[in-house]
Parts: C-alpha cells; sequence; structure tokens
C-alpha cells in the first residue's frame, strides 16, 4: 500500500488571536499539526502496521511545516515531501493545483486528509484534490477498512451514518471519532531524523512554472466584536428564571 | 446580457431546507438586477419542494431515482450534467454536509475560486465582499473573488431568507443520464437525525456538558428543547464521556451553530467550545460553579445546579408559548 497525507500546519487551538499590519499575527505562536490532519496521520499508520507498506506525508507552506512533518515522521510516517511555497496569498486553488501536479508523479493507493483546517476552515483543499485526480473520495470518515483494492468506510454526514464502498485508489477526509492519534515515542523521534525528507519548489513540480495565481483575495481582515459581560441574575432559582423568560420576551424579543 | 447564478437547493425528508432559501437571498444579494438567478433541485420524488422553490426563484429540477439520497459521484455527475449547458457565473451552496461536499468538487471542475462558509455579503457591482470565520470564529476575513466562474458556501442562519414572490416562476426538468463507471456505493444509511431538528440550523440549542454526568442527564435537556422547538447540543466533554453521540458536538472540532438562543447546561467554556457557538445571538449559560468561564461569553447567568434550573425554565417557557393568548 502506498499511503500519502497530506497534511497542513496551523496554530495551536488554544492561541490567542490578533492582527498587525492588517495580518494574523504569528511571532511566538504555537504551530501544531492541524487536528483533523492528526487524525489522518494515525489512521494511515494504523493501515500501514496492518497492511505494510509506505505512508507518505506531504504539506504545501513555508519553510516552517518542516516542524509538522517531523511530528508525523516521529510518529512513524516514512518520508516527509514539504512542496515550498512562501506566498501567504495562496487560496484553495493554488494549494490543490500544487497537489495535484504533485500527485500526478506519484504511484498511490490511498491519500487521506483532514475534514478541514483548524485556521481557515474552508474544506476545500482534499475534495479539490480528489476531483482533480479523477479518483473517488468520502469525506468526513469515522471508520476505514480496506480489503484488498476496495476500502469500506463510514461517513458522518450531520448526524447520519452513511457506509459507503470505495474502489482503490481513493481518498478520505478525517473526521473526529476515526482513532485516537498517538504522541511521537524518543525513539520516534531520533529515527525521523535519519527518514528521507524531500524539499521541492515548485517549479520542479510537473506543469508548474510559474506561480498559480489565487482566485480568491482577502480584502479586510478583523476581530470579532468583544461579547460585553453579561448578566448574573439574582435570587432564588424560581426568580431567576421568571426573570430570564421575561427578559427573552420582552428585551430581547427572541420568544 | 447578465450572468446566470445557479443555486443549488436542498431537501431534508423531501421539505426544503431553510438553508436554501437564504441562498436565494445571497444569490440576490451579490448579483445585478439583470443576472439570471436559477435554483437547481436534485433528488427523487420533489414535486411538492420544487413548486415551493419555484415561489421564490425560477428552477431546473433533476428528479431521479438514484439521486433519492446524497452520493458525492452521483450528485456531482447529475450537477454538471445540468451546469455545463448553463456555463454559470455563480454557484451558491449551503455550507451544510451536502454543500460542503459538492462545492469543491464542482469549484475543481470549473477550475474555479471558492469561498467557504460565508456569514455576511457586502458591497455591489464588482467589489462584492465575502464575510467569513477563521480560526473557529476568532477572526473575520472579507474576501472577493479575482476570478469567475465562482463557488460560494453560506452558513446556515446568517443571511435572511428569500421573500416568496407574489407569482410562481417556471419548474424545467432535465432528465439524468446514469454514470456507468461509478466507483463508489453506498451500502448503509444509519440515521440518527430522522426527524430531529438540525443541529447547525435550529433557532434554539440546548447544550449539555460534563455537568449533564449521564445519557439520562441529557432528558431534562430534550424537554427543554422540545418546549423550544430547538435542537440538543454537546460539549467534546460530554461526548468523550459517552453521554451522547460525537454528531452532537459543538465547538471547534465539532459543529459550528448560530441560533438564537444557546443554552449552555455544565459546560465549563473552555475555548474550543466556544469557537462553535460565541456567535450566538443570546447565549444564556447555567452552571454551579460562578467562576466558569462561560459566565464571560454569556449575556445571562444563572449560577446553580442545571438539575434544578433546566426543569424550572422549561416549565416557565412552557407557561408563556402553550398559553393563550
Ligand atoms: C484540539 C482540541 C479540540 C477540541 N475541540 C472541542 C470542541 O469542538 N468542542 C468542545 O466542546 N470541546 C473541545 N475541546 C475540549 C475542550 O478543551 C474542553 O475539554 C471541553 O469543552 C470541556 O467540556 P465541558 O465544558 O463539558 O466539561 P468540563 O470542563 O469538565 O466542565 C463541566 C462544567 O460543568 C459544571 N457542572 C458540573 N455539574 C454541574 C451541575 N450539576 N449543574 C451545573 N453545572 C455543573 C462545572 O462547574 C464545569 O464548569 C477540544 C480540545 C482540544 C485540545
Amino acid at each position: 500500500m502506498n499511503i500519502f497525507v497530506i497534511l497542513k500546519q496551523t496554530f495551536d487551538t488554544e492561541e490567542k488571536i490578533s492582527i498587525q499590519n492588517g495580518k494574523i499575527a504569528e511571532d511566538g505562536v504555537k504551530f501544531i499539526i492541524n487536528p483533523y490532519d492528526e487524525y489522518a496521520v494515525e489512521e494511515a499508520l494504523r493501515q500501514k502496521e496492518q497492511l505494510g507498506g509506505s505512508v507518505t506525508v506531504v504539506s504545501v507552506g513555508p519553510a516552517r511545516v518542516a516542524e509538522a512533518l517531523r511530528t508525523a515522521l516521529a510518529m512513524g510516517a516514512d518520508e516527509a515531501v514539504l512542496i515550498q511555497n512562501d506566498d501567504s496569498e495562496s487560496d484553495e486553488f493554488t494549494i490543490s493545483s500544487l497537489l495535484a501536479a504533485y500527485f500526478r508523479d506519484q504511484a498511490f493507493d490511498l491519500i487521506l486528509g483532514g475534514y478541514f483546517s483548524v485556521d481557515n476552515g474552508a474544506g476545500q483543499t482534499a475534495v479539490r484534490l480528489a476531483r482533480l485526480l479523477d479518483i473517488p473520495h468520502a469525506s468526513a470518515i469515522t471508520h476505514l477498512q480496506i480489503t484488498s483494492n476496495h476500502a469500506t468506510v463510514n461517513r458522518d454526514a450531520e448526524g447520519d451514518t452513511e457506509t459507503i464502498e470505495i474502489r482503490l485508489p481513493a481518498l478520505f477526509t478525517a473526521q473526529q471519532g476515526l482513532n485516537e492519534p498517538r504522541y511521537p515515542s524518543l525513539p520516534g523521534i531520533m529515527k525521523a531524523k535519519k527518514k528521507p525528507f524531500l524539499t521541492l519548489e515548485q517549479q520542479q513540480l510537473n506543469g508548474i512554472e510559474a506561480e498559480i495565481a489565487p482566485k480568491t483575495v482577502r480584502t479586510a481582515l478583523s476581530l470579532p466584536a468583544e461579547r460585553k459581560s453579561g448578566r448574573i441574575l439574582q435570587g432564588t432559582i424560581q426568580e431567576q428564571t421568571v426573570e430570564l423568560v421575561h427578559l427573552l420576551r420582552n428585551e430581547d424579543k427572541v420568544i | 446580457m447578465g450572468n446566470t447564478y445557479v443555486i443549488v437547493a436542498e431537501t431534508k425528508g423531501g421539505r426544503l431546507r431553510q438553508v436554501s432559501l437564504e441562498a436565494i437571498h445571497a444569490a440576490a444579494l451579490a448579483s445585478h438586477e439583470e443576472d439570471k438567478r436559477i435554483a437547481l433541485l436534485l433528488g427523487h420524488q420533489l414535486k411538492e419542494a420544487a413548486d415551493e422553490l419555484a415561489r421564490y426563484t425560477e428552477v431546473i429540477l433533476i428528479d431521479h431515482p438514484d439521486l433519492a439520497s446524497y452520493q458525492a459521484e452521483i450528485y456531482f455527475a447529475a450537477l454538471t450534467q445540468a451546469l455545463d449547458p448553463i456555463q454559470p457565473y455563480a454557484v451558491i451552496f449551503g455550507h451544510t454536509a451536502i454543500g460542503r461536499d459538492l462545492a469543491p468538487q464542482i469549484a475543481a471542475h470549473l477550475n474555479a475560486g471558492q469561498i467557504s462558509d460565508v456569514t455576511a455579503i457586502s458591497g455591489s457591482g464588482d467589489a462584492i465582499a465575502y464575510t467569513r470565520p477563521l480560526y473557529a470564529g476568532k477572526a473575520f476575513e472579507n474576501r472577493q473573488f479575482s476570478s469567475s466562474p465562482q463557488v460560494i458556501t453560506i452558513r446556515p442562519n446568517n443571511i435572511a431568507p428569500a421573500q416568496p414572490a407574489s407569482t410562481s416562476s417556471s419548474i424545467t426538468e432535465l432528465s439524468y443520464t446514469p454514470s456507468t463507471s461509478l466507483r463508489s456505493v453506498i451500502k448503509e444509511v444509519v440515521s440518527k437525525s430522522a426527524g430531529r431538528i438540525d443541529l447547525t440550523e435550529a433557532k434554539v440549542v440546548v447544550s449539555g456538558g460534563r455537568g449533564v454526568k449521564s445519557k439520562a442527564g441529557f432528558q431534562p435537556l430534550e424537554e427543554l428543547a422540545e418546549v423550544l422547538q430547538g435542537a440538543v447540543g454537546a460539549s467534546r466533554g460530554a461526548c468523550d464521556a459517552g453521554y451522547c453521540d460525537y454528531s452532537l458536538q459543538i465547538g471547534q472540532t465539532g459543529k459550528v451553530v448560530t441560533p438564537e438562543i444557546y443554552i449552555a447546561c455544565g459546560i465549563s467554556g473552555a475555548i474550543q467550545h466556544l469557537a462553535g457557538m460565541s456567535q450566538s445571538r443570546i447565549i444564556i449559560a447555567i452552571n454551579k460553579d460562578p467562576e466558569a468561564p462561560i459566565f464571560k461569553v454569556a449575556d445571562y447567568g444563572i449560577v446553580g445546579d442545571l438539575f434544578e434550573v433546566v426543569p424550572i425554565l422549561a416549565e416557565e417557557f412552557r407557561k408563556l408559548l402553550c398559553a393563550p393568548n
């Protein structure tokens, strides 16, 4: 099994977001593997443990992304590929185009990714990639079983669970509940240093010569309005609930 | 001649979803007067939903047994059969399970930019700005297209629904030619949401956290939700503890909800939970601990035991809502 994981490095979900010079401030911020992509890495490792083969983790981004790829290697992935892209204006069109160019030259059975990234939240890149490669996909999977050249997956669709059988090669995106990601072990971290790590310039990808212009552009960035501190109601529980219902009806007019 | 905006409408249990009416309004906000707006409806036995939809805008209907439930490959094939001859300028979806899956496929097919999870549309002419959350609502961006065609998904409950017109528009039926080379097949669907109000579209959400203490602890919350015709949600703490299904989870790695009223019961208010609900219009927190961070974002707080407060609250709402005026 040639298993690939596409992963993205994101802000730690605990980070406070601030804006500096019209951009999200990145200094001092802790970066992690996008939590959904972590499920994808874990699933790739589990499939490999059962079926044999290799796990390659691939990311598009600036040099700092190497750290996330190294973490995946320390978890047990065999190889890492970083497609260099320093353009903070890149959109999902750009990223999926770069990934598609890379994958057109690879022999793969299975591509795993996260359902969406917790920073941008768009959930486009993986599904776009499947379409660009013309392979079937299922998003938001919570279970994966592979027998010869078929995969059976459970997929979460707004609370309903669908069981789908899909012919490989295929692409799946991981939903929470798929597995519990392992931590990198100390020997894993040591071994990771010796594993193949390939850094590619965009121009080295087939069919991608210069920059690929994004098709959407950010024109403004803002923080949400602070919620004004609320009111703690007073009195007995009975009095508080009566007041609450009154406020909702007569002041907020939502009931 | 104007451009064509296509709204991909959705149904649930044969009925039109609210988010599709919101998408029709989104199309009106994004387009010019002279542009054409068409709603596309895919499914099976959807005559009634199509009639309903025609009260808002022109409709193209593809009705076929293969489209009875969503399947990525089949829906993609049917949708492109309808879209390719139209050459749309923009295609608008709800940011729902189906829209999230179908939109990026269509964007790739059309070689188009896509703006996902839109919560507001502003501007006019060529400078239409789409507002969308970043970092699970810890920031917002405005995004614009620098090319067409355009693909857009809109978050339920944020853009006002379209209003029906005084006369009905036309319904055109298109045939669907089933694809012969399917590589995926749905074996089974276990519906846990049948008859339930969809969380992401609910006007009222009653959520339980680890404070509910057990599966049975969700019962009073369900009763409160029923009185308010709302849906029940949960924190990850409650899901992890096995008190409820993960499909109820609200937060950064769960669902994002923006109801009129959000009632958090026994939820501490961790940042990852806030990410999924802090854009709700009115937030009510019920928690034993007066120091719980949830009170910092709540409009109204009741410090107390949820097992005492929630039933009384349900009773008060019942009195109000069921009383003859
Ligand atoms: C990467 C990542 C992603 C995450 N994603 C999410 C997510 O999407 N959604 C999410 O919710 N969490 C998420 N979390 C987890 C989050 O950090 C918290 O652990 C979780 O939200 C806590 O759930 P809780 O508030 O129900 O439980 P607790 O923090 O244990 O709080 C329980 C609360 O109930 C109160 N309580 C107890 N008994 C009663 C009673 N009888 N009456 C009234 N109040 C009572 C207590 O005072 C306490 O405040 C994520 C964490 C990580 C690291």
